[in-house]
């Protein structure tokens, strides 16, 4: 036994006899997955949270090692099983990079990757909003923002084929093109949607009762934020414009138009969870303003065409040259970077691949930031990180 | 601010020894950091105001297998204000027979890199000199070995129970 371990039993021996030692989760509705928090309370103050990990580890790392790039494909989506495209993209991406082969892919391929990515951005901050309100009291939004999820999981099912674990973006291109009256659909779901965030904005966002519980809940200074690696909606809730579609501006973002919501304290300070929350609705806006251009473009000037082969660019062997490469991109949670090492020529299979999870990143603030607080409140502290275990574990 | 400027700030603050080369083959130029100064870097880095990298990327620790009989760490680092990226390694030769590879810890410099070196101990089995709580963070405490290493065995029971699939 390490002599770290011995200093954690021995603290919570120690806690369990002045203090109690509670138990939040594996399996608690409000953890979002099989999280467990071992919480220090006095009283109803939570004096310390030791968060606990790993019970959805699927040895990602160890099984990349042993598979080639294109076979991981289909791993990579079970990270952040709430938005598996932007997983995909970011990976193939990455490879695309190493092959040398990024500049090559076709604009319509490019697009259709943008639009299906902001497609499955809605989908997962969907679930982060109307889960959220579960956590906090409200029902009624979990119900209405799952149904309208499901148009979006119908829409990728008939591109991809699945629900959730999609598989479609696939290095030097797309598994298919989209099918026959894709883009129409698409149209008439962003027309349906839009008089529907209104809806929820009175419903959920103005709503005095979920003011009250969120705004200054679980203030994250900005300083905090990017000490402790936290990205995406976290680190723009805390009031800084960070988004790497804007800072790096892969694929083909650089040419859309969109705008950065950040945090402003409209309701209480900067940073707190209303910040985050209002963060998230913002950004299912500028989604789908994108997703419009996107259309734009495929109706227009990127038309589908007859001999159009969205496999065309794909390499006969995916053997890049040995070295390093390390791809960041905006995911649904936040900065997703995957980090290669490449060794041996003739080989497809990566020496080592980490998973750079935003989730996880955002995660480990929340020691700091629960520190102190009531047991209700670390409920809307934990809502508003909005993670996926499935990319904290990997 | 170039790699080559921030080659030149580090060698002109700690000494050219610090660098123990470079890589500037691939896409991303790496620089070669002496493995006990990787936190005095990595400070200067962070505080420094012509590079001011804030932010820590990623942290991986790397086994680079058993004819190499080397162990790294590798940092990507991103700043901020200057919307730079910059990747650092550390690595030492160990022999595996005798110990295990320890490197020193960066947390006290990014709070971040205090869970990504709990993973890095406990998939790649690298010891953190001065890290505050170096526990496991994925596998349970009592598993026994590291499974990112390259001559790691599959464990065939854990807890008298066979793992079978």
């Amino acid at each position: 036994m390490t002599d770290a371990l011995k200093a954690y039993h021995q603290k919570i021996a120690d806690a369990s006899v002045e203090d109690m030692v509670l138990n939040m989760g594996p399996q608690h509705p409000s953890t979002h997955g099989v999280l467990r928090l071992e919480l220090i309370t006095d009283g109803e103050i939570v004096k310390e949270v030791i968060p606990h990990m790993g019970y959805l580890h699927r040895c990602f790392e160890k099984h990349a090692e042993s598979l080639t790039y294109q076979q991981t494909i289909p791993f990579t989506d079970r990270l952040d099983y709430l938005a598996s495209m932007n997983n995909s993209h970011a990976w193939v991406m990455g490879v695309e990079r190493m092959l040398g082969i990024d500049q090559d892919i076709p604009k319509r391929v490019e697009y259709i990757r943008v639009l299906v990515c902001e497609m499955n951005r809605i989908a997962s901050h969907l679930i982060a909003v109307g889960t959220y309100g579960i956590d906090i009291g409200a029902f009624t939004p979990f119900l209405w923002l799952f149904k309208d999820r499901e148009h979006i999981m119908g829409m990728l099912e008939w591109a991809s084929g699945s629900r959730m674990l999609y598989n479609y973006i696939w290095v030097g291109g797309l598994f298919y093109d989209l099918p026959v009256g894709f883009e129409e659909r698409c149209r008439e779901f962003i027309n349906y949607f839009k008089p529907k965030m209104v809806e929820l904005n009175q419903l959920l966002t103005d709503n005095q009762i979920f003011i009250s519980r969120t705004a200054n809940v679980g203030v994250l200074p900005r300083d905090v934020a990017i000490n402790y690696g936290c990205s995406g909606p976290m680190l723009r809730g805390s009031g800084l414009k960070w988004d790497l579609r804007r800072i790096d501006g892969y694929s083909v973002y650089p040419e859309l138009d969109f705008d950065i919501p950040v945090g402003a304290g409209l309701m209480g300070t900067v940073g707190d969870c209303w910040d985050r929350y209002k963060v998230r609705i913002d950004e299912i806006e500028q989604s789908l303003k994108i997703m419009e251009q996107c259309l734009d473009r495929l109706q227009n000037e990127l038309k589908r065409t007859v001999d159009f082969d969205p496999r065309a660019k794909l390499p006969r062997k995916l053997t890049p040259k040995p070295q390093d490469y390390y791809i960041r991109c905006e995911g649904a949670k936040g900065e997703l970077g995957f980090y290669f090492i490449h060794s041996d020529t003739r080989s497809e299979i990566p020496f080592r691949a980490k998973v750079r999870a935003p989730s996880f990143n955002n995660l480990s603030v929340l020691p700091e930031i629960a520190k102190g607080v009531m047991i209700a409140d670390l409920i809307a502290i934990v809502g508003s990180i909005d993670f996926v275990l499935g990319e904290v574990d990997r | 601010m170039s790699f080559e400027d921030i080659k030149l700030l580090l060698a002109g603050k700690f000494g050219a020894e610090i660098i123990e080369g470079e890589e500037t083959g691939g896409l991303q130029p790496a620089l070669l950091i002496a493995p006990d100064k990787i936190a005095d870097v990595c400070l200067e880095l962070r505080n420094n105001s012509k590079t001011y990298f804030d932010f820590l990327s990623c942290l991986t620790g790397v086994d680079y297998g058993a004819e190499a009989g080397r162990f790294g760490v590798v940092y990507h680092l991103a700043s901020m204000p200057y919307q730079l990226q910059l990747t650092l390694k550390i690595s030492k030769e160990y022999d595996r027979a005798n110990g295990e590879p320890v490197f020193k810890s960066i947390a006290d410099v990014y709070r971040t890199a205090d869970w990504h070196e709990r993973e890095a101990y406990d998939l790649v089995g690298i010891f953190f000199e001065g890290h505050p709580d170096l526990r496991r963070i994925l596998l349970p405490d009592d598993w026994e070995g590291y499974p990112l290493r390259k001559d790691y065995k599959t464990a065939e029971y854990y807890k008298g129970i066979k793992i079978d699939f």
